[in-house]
């Protein structure tokens, strides 16, 4: 299974996803931000860094990037895409997952194991866990706070659609402990937190974040 | 064109929090209140077009999931 890798300029984790990738048991594909082509790839990381430095706001340039067009109308079409911190900012600001991220609330950056509640076990990234299942993996960053407004966090909360919250203290004062979300299909998914952080003891808290990267080929081979 | 934007009123702004605090420190403590946003300047070449202008702001100045935009054009 071909697992593409994006990289915008400033992203700093790409390669630990590709390696994520591999580690899993699938197949990194690098991609790059300018081009057009997702190159056949069966799903599609979107990795933390800070692309275009941030400005104007977090993963807001980078979300209007030639490559993002076709991610935004193969997830349309099921494509599974998984957004890792400034990857989640990144489809937050696409419009492929609701709400959006914002400077922290203690204005510090954040970096620390964190605990998380896997509440959602179905998607296609989180398949490998089981639902209530609590995990470590690092987080890091400095505009993670979750927001939409409470209407619109009711209706997610309503539909199921918040698949990790922080389980050990909330790193960033985001809201209700929200820390990833899914479409409605289930099949994009971000997070704030870094799961291909957590993928060797040897270099993580543990191996946690694995089952996010097993979980897509799995859903890849029952695709299939 | 000028395009001031801002959080909405109900997403917190801890960066205009941070700013109120520093105010109280310096005894000013009268100010109730800070809100900081972004003011995004722009040239353009002809008669501006406000429907694009409009467009601009609405659709990269601003993210209209937390923030409100207000645009100033050129009044004469």
């Amino acid at each position: 299974m071909r697992i593409g890798v994006i990289t915008f300029p400033g992203s700093l984790d790409d390669v630990d996803a590709a390696r994520a990738v591999r580690l899993a048991g699938g197949e990194p594909v690098a991609l790059w931000h300018a081009d057009h082509d997702l190159q056949d790839v069966d799903a599609v990381v979107l990795p933390g860094g800070f692309s275009y430095g941030d400005y104007l706001r977090a993963g807001a340039i980078a979300a209007r990037a030639p490559l993002m067009r076709e991610v935004v109308d193969r997830a349309s079409q099921g494509l599974p895409v998984l957004g890792i911190c400034n990857g989640f900012q990144v489809l937050c600001e696409a419009g492929l997952l609701p709400g959006a991220l914002t400077r922290n609330s203690h204005l510090h950056f954040r970096n620390r194991d964190q605990g998380l509640l896997v509440e959602r076990a179905d998607t296609a990234w989180t398949s490998s866990f089981a639902a209530g299942q609590r995990i470590t993996v690092p987080v890091k960053n400095g505009e993670g706070r979750y927001v939409a407004a409470p209407a619109e966090l009711d209706r997610l909360e309503g539909e199921g659609r918040v698949v990790v919250r922080y389980a050990d203290g909330n790193p960033n004062g985001s809201s209700r402990d929200i820390a990833g979300v899914c479409s409605e299909d289930g099949r994009v998914v971000g997070l704030m937190p870094h799961p291909e952080h957590a993928v060797e003891d040897l270099t993580g808290p543990g191996t946690d974040g694995l089952g996010f990267f097993t979980s897509v080929l799995s859903a890849l081979v029952v695709a299939a | 064109m000028v395009v001031d934007v801002v959080l909405k009123p109900e997403i917190s702004d801890p960066q205009g929090q941070a700013v109120l605090g520093a105010l109280g420190r310096l005894g000013h403590g009268g100010v109730r209140s800070v809100r900081q946003g972004k003011h995004f300047v722009l040239e353009v070449d002809g008669d501006p077009d406000e429907a694009e202008l409009r467009q601009i702001a609405e659709t990269l100045l601003a993210n209209p999931v937390i923030e409100d935009v207000e645009l100033h054009l050129p009044t004469d």
